[in-house]
């Protein structure tokens, strides 16, 4: 599913400009309250994905501007969530294992009930249409973590970084 | 062989000696070495007879036969090297060249005897060089085995003491560096402990040592920076910031512009965090040694030309317009700007007109925010210097221009650059002569405005606070004039306000002004205009000409309590703070504990919060007064309380007695918290007045049924005081009387929960000082955790005596708090808990549980895992508690063993899991967030244990990722995120 690139070879973009990055989020009183139930809201979505490490540079989705809050729509009572995620260049041939990690790292961390899109930010990518709609066909997902070179390579995307 | 031929000739070998060589060389038995050793020394025979007795052996045709000869001399040399002559060393050194030339198998005790002879005191000139030569000329020491070359390292080391390494640096710096970086995982079950830091020190050490290494030591770490092995670079990196110690421009001359270009490019291209912190330690001592090298008269400084190699690579990026790679550049520089005030000089000048330039080019906030703060680096560097002569300070042709980027700054509508902006101030304004009467007036009236900033500016409010505080300790006149009349109008203002309306505008403002007043206390003068503004506010409102509430009073105790903390490092500062506040809000406190006082704010005036921060004003004003002048404080205030002694007080004509400690009058003895912060908070040799009277009536007090918060007071107040108290016939006279108190008060009715708090607090106060009646206490207190009504007080006292007080019994109230004391009370007392727990009745169980969950977790974790293990089946069982008190700390215990025991975790395996999933669903949110932790920290245990329990755990954690909580939903990502790794590939 994912075409060439990675493969120890130089780096697409070798010196990007890199974003800071947003702080923990701070705890309200509402949210140490036992009582008061706290939805999901877009930080919480912007929280799960803005630390995947990107797939060639030391630096996460969000130090890359990949990911931004502003481009998380969630709707907690619909069960809904879209992210629109920026490759660093319109060439970029990571651009479907970035969606991927995006998507698995929502998979694995939000409810079952929810219905989640992943999709490039429009006009921001050469094969923008392609790439959607590779991470839109859960079969093609499913099989994609089948396989087991693109899960370590996911799964790398996705570890905490040392 | 002609040395000992001729010694050989010279005598016959002596009986016993000729034995002993016989059995050693031939019969292959070791004593006999330390038998000759032993003779020698005693005097028995010489050196020489032993070599006369070895005589044949020496010359034995077979290698493994002279071998052992030699061994045998080595090793009675190992022994006897200190009684050698110089000419008896001169000879043996020569025969030990000679066998370096001999069979490999003799070579290892050839180098055991030469080690021997390099340890002589007598060692002749010029010999180490002999031998060091032959070594290394006739041995490959590098492929010797490595037992042996330890030897020929020893060999070195000793002759190092002598300095006599000179011909032989590179072959040293061979034999040495070939173990250069260390490559190194200790052994399983390795007995030796050493670690790879160890080795990396060690070898650091040898390689730094001297400056003659230099030519062959840099290529070599420049190689290695350059070499794709992240442990390489940082080894690299940080010998050579080592060797800087010891180099000096000779040595790096040479060097500097490949080491600068490897340095640059680790830091331009950082892939970790750590190289690039190492790259720039490195740029730093480099710096720092070209700075400090003296130069001869004709040299050139290499100083400068290595400065300007690292301008002309950084400043034309921090020129660029897209700003790639500005950090970079600018940490390269102000690291190099920070190693002498020389190098900051010549950088600063170069690089201050470029980014004040910058600044006015970019228009957009964040731009001009990233090149200030670079700004504000280089003006923070100017500090490590100081410059004696005003016309030398770099600064001074800038400083208009900084003033007027900084006021930009701080009047920007972003607050990000306003931030910056006030943090350049105060920078600014450290500089000594540099700030104008003008500047100041004009940075005060900004600081002014930013003090007044609404609720979603908070943090550029805390940051002016800040400033104000800092610059008003350098300029005291100016804040004085500029701002402190234009706070108080602010205070009166809202005082008269507050007659009107009561808006929240108002409300907020007022709090802002009390909190700009406290900030700004930052030097004795301002003390002495802001504190009696404070206090005169406080007045105002108790003679009803300002209407205040509840928040207003704890603002102002706060205020005050904040100017109180400011004049700790000043002492005269801190007696006129003591003896201007506390009069006054003694006088306040006691018109309001008058009986027949019934005004809305004399009823404030006595509520818990608020006694418990005027308490806090009071305890912060005697803290850190001086023996002296406490002994003055306390002859007026312990009679105020006990003979009702007003006479210090200002305003005193009150209209009845004031009486705490008798009968009758509850709001007068809600007072005593006052007199509790106030005594215990006196050093330890302030002798106080009628102690004996005192002590009697606070234990009469604090039993004393239907007003918990004075008998706590009292309680505390006794415990402080008792904690403090000199071992001795009074102390014990003290203890016993205590004790027959709460017996008495145990055994009544109605007492019973004042005598048990009394009991807390006195065996609180001995616990922390080791007394021997601690133990007693403790007994006690064990003991009632069975009792019906006061168990489960009990079980949660255990938490008051292990955790730190706020008020009374602290170090910073000069209390004697035993530093291990925790540690203490856990080894004496919880074994008895533990058997206490199995042989309590299952009611009566979680009471023990709880008080042992309080002990266990405010225990050091270091000190705690060692001991947990043996604790390990009651934590187990304490899972199936339903006390969420137990349940929280149990798993606060469990989660560290998870990391650091995984091996003894792993046999409960099942049992861990099945429990912690139960609790992630527990109805309280700290266990369900406690529980998710652990869940997180199993995924420590070796992965074939967990691999079966992997799709139930991942399926059992779906639910949590949809709890109604926020901080429950992040454990449960985070835990569930990790189980999803295991076993996985790429994890």
């Amino acid at each position: 599913m994912v075409g060439g690139g990675g493969s120890g070879g130089l780096l697409e973009n070798a010196n990007p400009l890199i974003y800071e990055r947003s702080g923990e989020r701070p705890v309200t009183p509402g949210e140490e309250d036992e009582q008061v139930p706290d939805s999901i809201d877009a930080r919480e979505i912007f929280d799960l994905i803005r630390s995947i490490n990107d797939p060639e540079h030391p630096l996460t989705l969000e130090e890359l501007n990949v990911v931004e809050q502003v481009r998380v729509q969630v709707s907690d009572p619909e069960s809904t969530v879209a992210v629109a995620f920026t490759p660093t260049i319109p060439h970029c041939s990571m651009a479907t294992l970035i969606g991927l990690s995006i998507k698995v790292k929502l998979l694995r961390s939000l409810p079952q009930r929810f219905k989640m899109d992943v999709h490039i930010t429009p006009g921001t990518h050469a094969s923008e249409h392609a790439v959607n709609k590779q991470l839109a066909d859960k079969e093609r997902v499913a099989a994609a973590l089948e396989n087991t070179h693109l899960l370590e390579v996911v799964n790398q995307c996705l570890s905490a970084r040392s | 062989m002609a040395a000992a031929a001729v010694m050989v000739e010279a005598a016959a070998p002596t009986g016993a000696l000729w034995g002993l060589v016989q059995d050693f060389v031939m019969g292959q038995q070791e004593s006999p070495a330390d038998q000759v050793a032993a003779d020698v020394k005693s005097g028995n025979y010489t050196v020489l007879k032993v070599v006369e007795a070895l005589g044949s052996s020496l010359e034995n045709p077979e290698p493994r036969t002279r071998a052992r000869g030699i061994q045998l001399l080595s090793q009675v040399l190992l022994q006897c090297h200190s009684l050698l002559l110089e000419k008896e060393v001169v000879h043996l050194i020569l025969f030990y060249e000679n066998r370096l030339k001999d069979h490999h198998l003799v070579i290892p005790s050839v180098l055991q005897g030469l080690r021997a002879l390099s340890l002589c005191v007598a060692l002749p000139p010029g010999l180490a060089v002999s031998v060091l030569k032959a070594i290394f000329q006739e041995v490959h020491v590098q492929s010797l085995l490595q037992v042996d070359r330890h030897t020929v390292f020893s060999i070195i080391t000793n002759f190092m003491q002598s300095r006599e390494e000179g011909p032989f640096v590179e072959e040293l710096f061979e034999v040495t560096s070939c173990y250069f970086p260390i490559d190194f995982t200790p052994p399983p079950n390795d007995p030796y402990g050493i670690q790879r830091d160890d080795l990396i020190l060690s070898l650091r050490a040898v390689l730094a040592s001297t400056p003659r290494f230099a030519e062959f030591l840099l290529p070599l770490l420049i190689e290695k920076v350059d070499s794709e092995i992240l442990s390489a670079k940082l080894d690299s990196l940080q010998t050579l910031n080592a060797c800087c110690a010891v180099y000096g421009q000779k040595e790096l001359k040479d060097f500097l512009p490949s080491l600068w270009a490897s340095i640059r490019r680790e830091v331009f291209q950082t892939a970790s965090e750590r190289v690039e912190a190492e790259g720039l330690a490195a740029l730093h001592s480099l710096t720092a040694c070209l700075s400090r090298s003296v130069l001869r008269a004709d040299a050139e400084d290499l100083l400068n030309s290595f400065l300007s190699n690292i301008l002309q690579d950084c400043r034309h990026h921090l020129c660029e317009p897209d700003m790639k790679l500005v950090w970079p550049s600018a940490k390269l520089l102000q690291t190099a700007a920070g190693a002498s005030a020389r190098a900051c000089d010549h950088i600063t000048s170069n690089v201050l007109p470029l980014l004040l330039e910058q600044f006015h080019k970019h228009s957009q906030s964040n731009q001009r925010r990233t090149i200030l703060e670079m700004i504000l680096g280089f003006l923070k560097l100017q500090q490590k210097w100081s410059y004696e002569d005003k016309d030398e300070r770099p600064l001074s042709g800038f400083k208009d221009q900084l003033c007027s980027l900084v006021f930009m700054a701080i009047t920007d509508p972003s607050t990000q650059l306003q931030l910056v902006g006030i943090r350049t101030l105060t920078v600014l304004g450290a500089q000594p002569d540099l700030l104008s009467s003008g500047d100041l007036e004009l940075a005060i009236g900004h600081l002014y405005r930013l003090s007044f900033l609404e609720e979603d500016s908070q943090s550029c409010r805390m940051a002016a606070l800040e400033a104000s505080g800092a610059l008003a300790s350098f300029y005291p006149g100016a804040f004085s004039s500029y701002l402190l009349p234009k706070l108080a109008k602010e205070l009166q203002r809202g005082e008269l306000d507050v007659t009107r309306e009561h808006g929240p505008n108002k409300c907020s403002r007022h709090l802002l002004c009390l909190q700009a007043l406290s900030a700004v206390s930052t030097h004795p003068s301002i003390v002495k205009e802001t504190l009696p503004l404070l206090l005169q506010h406080l007045w105002q409102a108790n003679k009803g000409n300002v209407v205040i509430g509840f928040n207003d009073i704890i603002a102002i105790c706060q205020s005050l309590q904040q100017v109180a903390e400011k004049c700790h490092r000043d002492p005269d500062s801190c007696w006129y703070f003591h003896e201007t506040a506390l009069p006054c809000l003694f006088a306040l406190a006691v018109q309001a504990s008058m009986p027949e006082d019934s005004s809305v704010l004399r009823k404030v005036l006595l509520e818990d919060e608020v006694l418990a921060a005027l308490a806090s004003v009071i305890s912060t004003a005697t803290i850190h007064l001086s023996s002296e002048l406490a002994a003055q404080s306390v002859t007026r205030i312990v009679p105020l309380f006990l003979d009702g002694n007003i006479s210090f007080l200002p305003e005193n004509s009150f209209p009845s007695r004031f009486q705490p400690f008798q009968d009758g009058c509850s709001r007068q003895r809600r007072l005593v918290v006052l007199l509790m912060a106030f005594v215990c908070s006196l050093p330890r040799n302030v002798e106080i007045p009628q102690l004996t009277q005192l002590m009697r009536e606070l234990l009469e007090l604090s039993c004393c049924p239907g007003c918990p918060f004075s008998s706590t007071a009292a309680a505390k107040c006794f415990a402080g005081l008792l904690n403090k108290h000199p071992a001795g016939q009074q102390l014990d006279e003290f203890l016993q009387l205590a004790v027959d108190t709460v017996e008495a008060g145990l055994g009544a009715g109605s007492s019973r929960s004042q005598a048990f708090t009394l009991l807390l607090w006195v065996t609180k106060a001995l616990v922390l000082r080791y007394h021997p009646l601690s133990s007693c206490l403790t007994a006690r207190l064990m003991g009632l955790l069975s009792d019906p009504e006061l168990g489960p007080a009990a079980a949660d006292g255990f938490s008051l005596l292990m955790s730190d007080c706020t008020d009374v019994l602290t170090r910073a109230c000069h209390a004697d708090v035993r530093i291990m004391f925790r540690q203490r009370f856990f080894t004496d007392n919880v074994p008895d808990l533990v058997q206490g727990f199995h042989a309590a009745p299952q009611d009566v169980k979680p009471n023990y549980l709880k008080g042992l969950s309080h002990v266990l977790n405010r225990l050091p974790k270091p000190v705690l895992l060692p001991e947990l293990p043996t604790l390990l089946s009651l934590l187990l069982e304490a899972l199936s508690c339903t006390d969420s008190v137990v349940q929280l700390s149990t798993l606060s215990c469990l989660q560290p063993l998870l990391l650091e025991a995984p091996q003894i975790m792993s046999l409960h395996i099942d049992t861990l899991v099945t429990k912690f999933l139960n609790l992630s669903s527990s109805p309280s949110m700290a266990v369900r967030i406690a529980a998710l932790q652990c869940m997180n920290a199993l995924t420590h245990l070796p992965t074939p244990v967990l691999l079966p329990y992997k799709p139930q755990v991942i399926r059992a954690l779906a639910k949590p990722l949809d709890d109604k909580k926020r901080l429950v939903r992040k454990e449960a990502v985070s835990a569930r995120g990790e189980w999803f790794l295991l076993g996985s590939p790429g994890s």
